[in-house]
């Protein structure tokens, strides 16, 4: 009997031991079956001929030559099957598109896209499907959270890459961590028991506002900000800030007018992705915004955003009205990748 | 951390307080850097601390009783449909993440059109907010494919979603085996496959680890994906059953607003749950972490 480098196994005396060869036979075959039928052209029918004759052979203790196609076969399939389990990101993207776009623009077309996008009442009982409130909404929404999002994101990753001496880098990166991890319906949990009292006692209005959804996903787009511009500040060659020491500026002046400005693509890079993460965010707005669809006149005024349209009224809605949800998904899903466009670009150029 | 960051210009306190005196811009962003530090540190202390503080005098054993009802709002049903949950879509995302991973660091050749596909759609795929995949989760598994509201159709729907954060961290610990395992395995005899699954996945299995619980962490904490896939009918939910997972459980209370302090404790649960995961994550990362090439 030969040794066959795949199905043997060396036992604790040293001998050769043959381990379920004929199980490797059944399994590998059960393999290609599958593979064939999810992806025939790609396993190929002349892989089976072969295969099929081989097993037979194997089965008869024929030898070496055998048992080396056989892992020849094998080494294929197998490679057939890692690029099938790779293919699934793709396939995907291609039916969450597909099934979003052909659910959604059969409601586009009967509302018409302009009345769709930019009419302002969106009353489902009297068939009026405007959605520009809840677009207007989520810009707003998003707009405040990166006021108060950005500046303390970006302040912060300087002080992590910059500043702090390695020590406290070890304590404060776990609790950024830590800051991501925190579940959304956490989060707004915390807004609606704090937030939400706040800002009714200290400013205008009921408290479910415009105002205390920024507050909040201002807080939840930091760990988002930091985790991608700290790296990007952090990457600056320490050439340019000892050059810039040299000429005499202080440590903070070369870093916010030298070092800073260098990262200024990766900076860029995490901002859009904290305006993906705001305007992408569900459940914790929904507890905290209000959610009346309609134009607001100031910040302290409820509004609703297209995420939390989609909540609110799917568990209810039928016919058109849940068409009309499906495309406000289009239209946010629309919205999304162009982000990740805007955010790739701005990956590539920093990388240049 | 690779570099520790040294100042070129050592000087003592009183120098660098003279150094201010001279320079007041510095010394005001000196203050903003330090501010914004504080700021964060201190919101996430607040928050934590004030669940905490809120929830724990609620926690009661009725809280972790068998059956629900609307008496005892019991929360160990969502609790085993969590761990259901967990476990569907892992079994369903790590071997094609781990796959893809393999394929991309180990077959596919340097300028394969396909790779580079394959990383846009996976970046796609991370940017997709949650809510979108509930939509697609619905119209995908729950109508076109008949499953209704289901474990399983919500446990397919997060498997697409960690996805990419099982192939990107899968991917990480991959590049990090280094190229000479490999090789030694190859000048040992050994075909392509079985140095991946004797050789190279061995030696990644921490870096895979991590990652898998980092999506622990996500499936655990995520709602919005989950309330038109899987439902949220509470008890104890069968494969094809409609069932609520923790955080739904914790969404409907906090929605309700009849349950306000089980609403608290379950707030609680939720985030010391998650919060352990994604430390023991972090842990397994570093300490296991490959010394790059």
């Amino acid at each position: 009997m030969g040794c066959d480098p795949v199905n043997s196994k060396i036992n604790k005396k040293g001998n050769v031991v043959e381990t379920n060869r004929f199980h490797s036979v059944i399994l590998t075959s059960v393999k290609a079956v599958w593979v064939k039928t999810r992806c025939g052209i790609l396993a190929g029918f002349h892989a089976a001929v072969p295969f099929v004759e081989s097993a037979r052979l194997c089965a008869e203790k024929n030898c070496a030559e055998v048992r080396k196609s056989m892992n020849k076969i094998k080494e294929k399939v197998m490679e057939y099957v890692f690029l099938f389990t790779a293919v699934i990101s793709i396939i995907a993207v291609a039916l969450i598109c597909y099934f979003l776009f052909s659910n959604g623009f059969p409601a586009i077309k009967e509302i018409g896209l302009k009345e769709f996008l930019l009419g302002e009442v969106w009353r489902p009982n009297n068939k009026k499907f405007g959605i520009y409130p809840m677009i207007l909404g989520s810009i707003y929404v998003t707009g405040g959270a990166l006021v108060i999002g950005v500046p303390i994101g970006i302040l912060m990753s300087i002080f992590m890459a910059r500043f702090c001496p390695p020590k406290l880098y070890k304590v404060l990166k776990p609790v950024v961590d830590l800051l991501a991890g925190i579940p959304s319906i956490v989060y707004g949990f915390f807004g609606l028991i704090v937030v939400v009292p706040f800002v009714r006692e200290h400013f205008n209005g009921n408290g479910q506002s415009i105002f205390t959804a920024s507050i909040l996903l201002g807080i939840m787009i930091l760990p988002t900000i930091i985790g991608a511009s700290e790296p990007a500040i952090r990457a600056v060659e320490q050439n340019y800030y000892e050059g810039a020491l040299a000429l005499g500026a202080t440590h903070e002046r070369s870093v916010f007018t030298v070092v800073v400005p260098a990262a200024k693509s990766g900076i860029l890079a995490a901002i859009v992705l904290g305006v993906g993460r705001a305007l992408g965010e569900t459940m914790a707005v929904m507890m905290i915004v209000g959610n009346q669809p309609r134009v607001p006149d100031n910040i302290f005024q409820g509004v609703r955003t297209l995420t939390t349209n989609i909540v609110l009224e799917m568990g209810y809605a039928t016919d058109l009205h849940r068409e009309a949800l499906i495309a406000t998904g289009v239209v946010l899903f629309v919205f999304i990748l162009l982000i990740n466009l805007c955010f790739s670009a701005l990956k590539r150029k920093g990388k240049e | 951390m690779d570099k520790a960051f040294v100042p070129m210009n050592k000087q003592s306190l009183r120098d660098k307080m003279k150094s201010y005196r001279r320079h007041p811009g510095s010394f005001i962003l000196l203050l903003l850097v330090l501010l914004a530090a504080v700021a964060t540190v201190a919101v996430l202390f607040f928050l934590v601390g004030y669940i905490l503080i809120k929830g724990i005098p609620y926690l009661k054993p009725s809280l972790f009783a068998l059956e629900y009802n609307s008496e005892n709002v019991s929360m160990l049903p969502a609790m085993i449909n969590t761990v259901v949950m967990v476990a569907l879509a892992l079994l369903f995302s790590v071997p094609f993440g781990v796959g893809a991973a393999i394929y991309l660091v180990d077959y596919a050749k340097k300028g394969n059109k396909l790779v580079g596909v394959i990383r846009i759609t996976t970046e796609t795929l991370t940017g997709i907010p949650s809510i979108i995949y509930g939509l697609f989760g619905m119209l995908f598994f729950n109508v076109a494919l008949k499953w209704r509201y289901s474990m399983l159709s919500g446990a397919a729907t997060l498997a697409i979603m960690v996805l990419p954060v099982i192939i990107r961290t899968t991917e990480e610990a991959l590049l990090c085996v280094p190229n000479s395992y490999r090789e030694g395995s190859f000048g040992l005899g050994a075909g392509k496959l079985r140095t991946i699954f004797r050789i190279v996945l061995p030696a990644a299995v921490p870096g895979i680890l991590s990652g898998v619980i980092l999506a622990i962490g996500r499936i655990v904490g995520e709602t919005a994906a989950l309330i038109y896939t899987s439902g949220t009918v509470a008890g104890v939910a069968g494969l094809m059953d409609s069932g609520r997972t923790l955080a739904i459980h914790m969404y409907v209370l906090a929605n309700e607003g009849l349950h306000a302090n089980e609403a608290n404790a379950t707030a609680v649960v939720l985030l010391v749950v998650v919060l352990l995961i994604n430390w023991v994550s972090s842990r397994i990362a570093r300490k296991f972490e490959v010394p790059k090439q």
